[in-house]
């Protein structure tokens, strides 16, 4: 009580080193993990951004592909052109480093609005599941539960083959990214509304709530003003680690086949084009694309799990 | 011989920003047979002496001055290995929670022997005896039976028992006591406190007592030592140290303790520390609507309200199995009147508060307030005016404010609901609000992790004022805040009903405070009222048993210090 005068009287520290000096904050800078993790996804995520002005060709612009090209190894100029190129080209002569900024861009955007459809999906259905109790709360859960006995790659496969086959064919190829989108999404809420859920009927049972009701609050301002705000913290863990999930669901669908089309190459359906040529020496068309991905998933999965422990008073 | 001396002992918590010194050089001794009370509020260290004395302090504290000794042997600084020897053999704990304390997994004979077993070297017959003779001793009826019974079958205060009789069975010379009756009714609590006395006499155990109730510490304790933020401050034989206390912090606390037979204005406000803070009632008052208050007219009209709760679902409606919380419960408040509810755990007290209050849904019966039926209403418009006029004060200041919100939101939300103001208005409000109830109006900007338990019941009475309601309900306003700023919040409910002629429904299992607040008392056991009557006959002349044995199991605090009482 005395410090906290004091510190007053004094001072009042700026809002930055408040922040600088948070607890939070301290375990980050504590944390030599949490940080190279946090630089590899900042440097992915700025390279994925600004990939048209870094990539060294557009490898989508069939004007400046040259077939001559072809199978260029990492680092060496092409026996016939004498272009060299960072780490090689594909088949068609395409950059293998421009490929993979596109690629990125393609993983990250459709992991990102994956995560957040879902997100949006499971917080609003496990708070009203929560909330609301009886029947709501039943078939919400029900259906949650019969969702996951199946694995959620299955899930977005089988949402991916009924919107292609309801979805007229010039439109496909356009249409791909945002079913891509929906079919993660619609694997993965289950997750965020069970956590929410339960982190949810523990806060309606705080005198809080009973107080807003009180006061003459309706359901939807208690749910979302007084009850959403205390069960983020571990929406945004799962947040993060649903990231690199969605990530990899992508790069599984692109895989198979059934994801980003060749058009709009992903880091899946990069690796896709890559290893058919693993055994005939063209190592590299298949071994950068892999790397950027494991990077990416891992450093998201490592940046999870020190949140996950930042967030956790217990850990402390 | 001294058992346990205590000598200079610091512990510190160094923690990222500062260390922070939770014990500081604090001395207490221990005889066999005596029971060595330890006061203060929370926060004092109490607790945290009874952790370093067994060697059970939490990570990173740690002794940084000082010794314990133990029959002779500094025990203070011993390797794991040696403590673990040492603990539950020679010096063994009674917790706060039966219910935690106990494995449910075995039988009560299970845990018994298997405690013994580990400290003698007796055969399996030998130690059934023994846990016989244990469970018998602490006053368990029937123990052949009882003894293959699991820790679920028996009640709380049994339960306490069976964890008395757990820490018996290594005989040990020194049992530390932490709040072991925090967690129990006061008719338990009465017949614990008097067992754990018999034993340490009996079986010549020293006892460290530790409490925040001077009531615990009047009635059981031989010797006191009084704490106040890590630090002995007062120390000395029990009727020395409560009937003539010398230091004032021991006076500012013992004023401040309810009496049950003398009834007060006021509660004494000593402060010690600087914790004071004024509130504001005049100016509250200045802008509050004048209210009428027509005595011959009730205000709230109770008639035979009855609540159910859902105990076994069943699809069918003859599966399913309910508990009868409140059953038949009427009675009439009048306008401008502190109308009283006390009785046990789960006599359904709190439940009627919230059947009032909106919050529950009435199974059966009718709530009339100022002639208009209240209960279950359908009509939006009413129901919204009605919000209006009554609020409510919560027990847990640490869950009643949503640690998201601002203050000054937390405040606002009533007004900006009812749409009372707009704009500018509302935060001149706010400030105003605070300002009253003694927190300043740069409170406005913080969060409620920023302030401490009585801070945060003053933002909840901000809250409750906001809409200028003209009921109050209190639901165990101060059951969670330590005994001086219980005398704080008090006070100030006091002040509110006779400045802004507020009416109150005061639910408490406290019957001291009871008796300082209320005008009227319903006494309420299983779910049924027992009886009503004014206070202080009440407290006279109970008409029924159950009220008489409640009063019988009051702590007589006759011999705490009067001294600095009006």
């Amino acid at each position: 009580m005395s410090d906290m005068t004091e510190n007053t009287a004094t001072k009042p520290p700026s809002r930055l080193a408040t922040f600088w000096d948070s607890d939070f904050v301290w375990s980050f800078r504590h944390s030599p993990v949490a940080i190279i993790a946090l630089l590899v996804v900042a440097i992915l995520l700025l390279a994925a951004l600004f990939a048209p002005w870094i990539a060294p060709h557009d490898p989508f612009n069939p004007a400046t592909l040259n077939l001559m090209n072809g199978f260029t190894p990492p680092g060496e100029p092409n026996a016939f052109t004498q272009d060299t190129f960072l780490l090689g080209t594909d088949d068609q002569g395409r950059d293998v480093f421009s490929t993979i900024l596109y690629g990125l861009r393609i993983s990250l955007f459709v992991g990102i609005s994956a995560v957040l459809l879902a997100m949006i999906i499971g917080v609003v259905l496990g708070l009203v599941a929560a909330y609301v109790g009886g029947w709501t709360e039943t078939i919400i859960m029900r259906v949650a539960d019969v969702q996951l006995t199946f694995p959620a790659i299955l899930v977005a496969m089988l949402i991916f083959g009924i919107a292609k086959g309801i979805t007229p064919p010039e439109y496909r190829n356009e249409m791909a990214i945002w079913v891509l989108i929906v079919a993660i999404a619609l694997s993965d809420w289950v997750q965020f509304a069970r956590v929410v859920r339960g982190a949810a009927l523990v806060e309606k049972n705080k005198e809080y709530v009973q107080a807003a009701r009180l006061i003459g609050r309706g359901p939807i301002p208690i749910m979302f003003r007084h009850m959403l705000p205390n069960v983020l913290s571990p929406v945004l863990v799962i947040s993060t680690i649903s990231l690199a999930l969605a990530i990899i669901a992508e790069a599984t669908l692109s895989f198979l086949g059934v994801g980003a089309p060749p058009t709009q190459p992903s880091l899946g359906t990069l690796i896709r084009i890559g290893q058919g040529y693993l055994f005939s020496g063209e190592w590299w068309i298949l071994l950068f694309p892999s790397i950027t991905l494991l990077a990416l998933a891992l450093s998201i999965n490592l940046l999870g799990d020190w949140l996950r422990d930042a967030l956790n008073p217990k850990l402390r | 011989m001294t058992l346990l001396d205590i000598n200079k002992l610091t512990v510190e918590f160094p923690t990222r920003r500062k260390v922070f010194r939770a014990v500081d050089a604090a001395s207490l001794t221990v005889e066999p047979g005596q029971i060595h009370g330890l006061v203060g509020e929370s926060g004092a260290g109490k607790s945290t002496i009874g952790a370093a004395v067994l060697g059970l302090l939490e990570r990173p504290g740690h002794i940084t001055g000082g010794d314990i000794v133990f029959k002779g042997d500094t025990i203070s600084g011993l390797n794991a290995d040696a403590m673990r020897k040492l603990r539950g053999k020679k010096i063994s704990m009674i917790f706060q929670d039966p219910l935690t304390s106990l494995n449910p997994l075995f039988t009560v004979k299970e845990q018994l022997v298997e405690t013994i077993q580990a400290h003698h070297d007796v055969s399996d017959s030998e130690a059934t005896q023994r846990a016989r003779d244990l469970i018998d001793r602490v006053g368990i009826p029937d123990p052949d039976t009882r003894l293959d019974q699991y820790p679920h079958q028996f009640s709380g205060g049994m339960r306490q028992r069976v964890v008395i009789a757990l820490a018996l069975c290594s005989e040990p010379d020194v049992i530390i006591a932490d709040e072991p009756t925090t967690a129990l009714d006061v008719s338990v609590q009465a017949q614990i406190l008097e067992l754990i006395k018999e034993l340490a006499h009996e079986r010549q155990v020293g006892v460290i007592l530790v409490t925040h109730d001077m009531g615990v510490i009047a009635e059981t304790t031989d010797v006191v030592t009084v704490m106040y933020a890590g630090e002995v401050v007062e120390s000395g034989p029990t009727e020395q140290v409560m009937g003539r206390p010398e230091h004032p912090y021991t006076q500012s606390l013992i004023a401040a303790v309810p009496r049950p037979t003398l009834k007060l204005h006021r509660f004494p406000q000593i402060s010690y520390g600087g914790r004071e803070t004024r509130f504001a009632i005049e100016d509250l008052a200045r802008n509050w609507p004048k209210v009428e208050n027509d005595p011959s007219k009730p205000l709230y009209e109770i008639k035979d309200i009855t609540k159910r709760f859902l105990q076994k679902r069943g699809l069918l409606p003859w599966s399913r199995e309910y508990f009868t919380a409140v059953d038949q419960v009427s009675f009439d408040i009048r306008p401008g009147e502190v109308f009283g509810v006390v009785g046990e755990s789960g006599s359904g007290k709190s439940t009627v508060a919230r059947m009032i209050a909106g919050l529950y849904q009435v199974d059966e019966g009718e709530i009339i307030f100022d002639g208009k039926t209240v209960s279950n209403l359908g009509d939006k418009a009413v129901q919204e005016a009605y919000r209006q006029e009554i609020q409510m004060i919560f027990q847990d200041p640490y869950s009643s404010l949503n640690p998201r919100m601002r203050v000054d939101d937390i405040v606002a939300e009533p007004i900006r609901h009812h749409q009372l103001m707009e704009g500018k208005a509302i935060q001149t409000r706010v400030a105003d609000l605070l300002d009253q109830v003694g927190l300043g109006a740069s409170a406005a900007l913080k969060y409620p992790h920023e302030f401490s338990g009585g801070q945060r019941q003053r933002i909840s009475i901000a809250r409750a004022l906001a809409t200028q309601p003209r009921f109050l309900i209190c639901d165990e306003p101060t059951s969670a805040l330590d005994v001086s700023i219980q005398a704080q919040i008090l006070n100030i409910l006091k002040d509110l009903q006779e400045h802004l002629g507020l009416t109150m429904l005061f639910i408490s299992h406290d019957l001291p405070v009871v008796r300082q607040m209320c005008d009227r008392v319903a006494v309420m056991k299983a779910g049924k009222i027992a009886e009503i009557q004014d206070t202080e006959s009440l407290f006279a002349n109970p008409r029924t048993d159950y009220t008489r044995e409640l009063l019988e199991l009051m702590p007589k605090l006759d011999d705490l210090s009067t001294e600095n009482l009006e």
